[in-house]
């Protein structure tokens, strides 16, 4: 059985259809009006089917872009690091490696917590997925999954289950369990199925639904018990690269990001597309919400990070440098907010202040480009992988 | 013949293409926005108001931490 996990945030009588139904509050020509998702998509499709060609498509197209960007731009009456310019600079910071992981046997390409905040789930290169508890580094589980470049994995919440996937097209979870001996792969349970690589996954807030991204373009909502898709997420036109879930008090939406250059924020319940950013000059590697749900990072090849607002609609801060020429292949914040790690392929990490827009800090130590930077639950440490083939934890 | 049929398929997939974009747009272009000013305050309150609570930031004693090395005891 799945899990609803989905409430509405208002639910009432739709201003068009009279129907009780969740809404969606939008605004038509400045008036606040609720209507029903179907209402709205009736309301979009309105005066489509009359004479249209490409070219007054084309032309609606054009206007509607301006008029979006009119309308964002009316609300920038200031940028983020002025308004930050009264609080009080950053320290300096000295974090260093505590842990290193060594046992994989090629280029570690992802990793995640889990809510223990002691064991960590990586994958690699070679196929191999490694389960470590952080604290003593010692190797949990092992398995070997059948395909190469195994790009994503996660720990379910509960701690009981991985997920993983890559090459194969596939996600799949694998119950872990206490017996050290037991071969895991005999209990793998295929779930997802995508036309093109697995290029990340998540589990929502419970072990039963899995969201997945891929290099097919699509994002994708599954039932891990009956390997059901739910759900589906159409709207890149390239490679999604990267998911993640808004932070479960704020509602059911997650963001993606992808080699079209653009981040898509979803509503998970309905599969629309509600906002969508395109100012990266380049693939979009990585996206990460804001701990409160208001906005989320990305890390992109043009070798900029970037924060969108999503109530502002639009970018509110870049962390660049001209001496950082390399592209930045995963960021993650700090639990308040204030900073945001990311990981790069010229192999360091850079710390940035996500307030003022300033870096705080480099750190060194990677022997190879930084694929995977991930904050610990309790955002004592956090963790890089690396294609040094190593895991480094530092604090 | 062939590759006029196939510029034909192509045409109407271009049409619904645009159609879905057109859509799309009008539903963007309808959502509520607040102005910068007000986000960025919201930002920057969230952060200072758990700015105590962050390990990474504040720094906790090694004592406190299970990544940092504690300091060995010394038998006198």
């Amino acid at each position: 059985m799945c899990d609803q996990t989905f409430l509405a945030i208002t639910f009432g009588p739709c201003d068009n259809c009279s129907q009780n139904k969740p809404l969606m509050n939008i605004y038509l020509k400045n008036e606040p009006i609720n209507y029903c998702s179907l209402c709205v998509e009736l309301m979009a499709c309105q005066g489509l089917a009359k004479g249209e060609t490409i070219h007054t498509l084309k032309a609606e197209s054009e206007t509607l872009k301006g008029k979006l960007e009119e309308e964002r731009a009316k609300l920038h009456d200031v940028e983020l690091h002025q308004v930050a310019e009264k609080i009080e600079a950053l320290g300096q910071f000295v974090m260093k490696t505590r842990r290193t992981l060594k046992g994989h046997g090629n280029k570690v390409l992802c990793m995640d917590w889990c809510r223990d905040k002691r064991r960590i789930v990586s994958s690699s290169q070679d196929g191999k997925v490694i389960v470590w508890d952080a604290y003593t580094t010692n190797k949990e589980h092992a398995v070997t999954m059948p395909c190469t470049w195994v790009m994503a994995c996660a720990y379910a919440p509960s701690g009981c289950a991985v997920a993983c996937g890559g090459l194969d097209n596939k996600c799949s979870v694998y119950p872990l369990s206490l017996d050290k001996n037991e071969n895991l792969a005999a209990k793998k349970k295929s779930v997802a199925m995508h036309t093109n690589y697995l290029s990340s996954c998540s589990f929502t807030n419970s072990d039963m639904q899995i969201l997945t991204s891929s290099g097919d373009g699509t994002c994708a909502l599954w039932d891990v018990e009956s390997g059901q898709l739910l759900q589906s997420f159409h709207g890149h036109s390239a490679d999604v690269l990267s998911l993640n879930l808004a932070p479960s008090e704020t509602g059911n939406t997650f963001v993606s990001g992808g080699c079209d250059k653009k981040a898509n924020v979803w509503d998970m319940r309905s599969g629309q597309n509600v906002q969508s950013f395109e100012t990266h000059e380049s693939d979009i590697n990585s996206v990460k919400y804001y701990p409160s749900g208001d906005a989320f990072a990305t890390g992109s090849d043009d070798a900029t990070c970037r924060l969108y607002d999503l109530r502002a609609d639009r970018e509110v801060a870049i962390y660049s440098k001209e001496s950082i020429i390399f592209g930045a292949s995963s960021v993650d914040f700090s639990l308040s907010g204030r900073l945001l790690f990311a990981g790069y392929n010229d192999y360091t990490i850079n710390v940035w202040d996500v307030l003022k827009g300033t870096r705080v800090a480099i750190l060194f130590g990677h022997e190879n480009r930084v694929s995977t930077v991930r904050v610990s639950p309790d955002g004592t440490a956090f963790c890089s992988g690396s294609w040094d083939n190593t895991l480094r934890i530092w604090a | 013949m062939v590759s006029k049929m196939s510029s034909k398929m192509v045409g109407s997939n271009n049409l619904a293409h645009a159609r879905r974009m057109v859509q799309q747009l009008r539903v963007e272009a309808s959502i509520e926005r607040i102005k910068v000013s007000k986000a960025s305050a919201d930002l920057m309150r969230y952060c200072g108001e758990h700015a105590k609570y962050d390990p990474l930031l504040m720094g906790i004693p090694a004592s406190e931490n299970p990544f940092k090395d504690k300091k060995p005891c010394i038998i006198l």
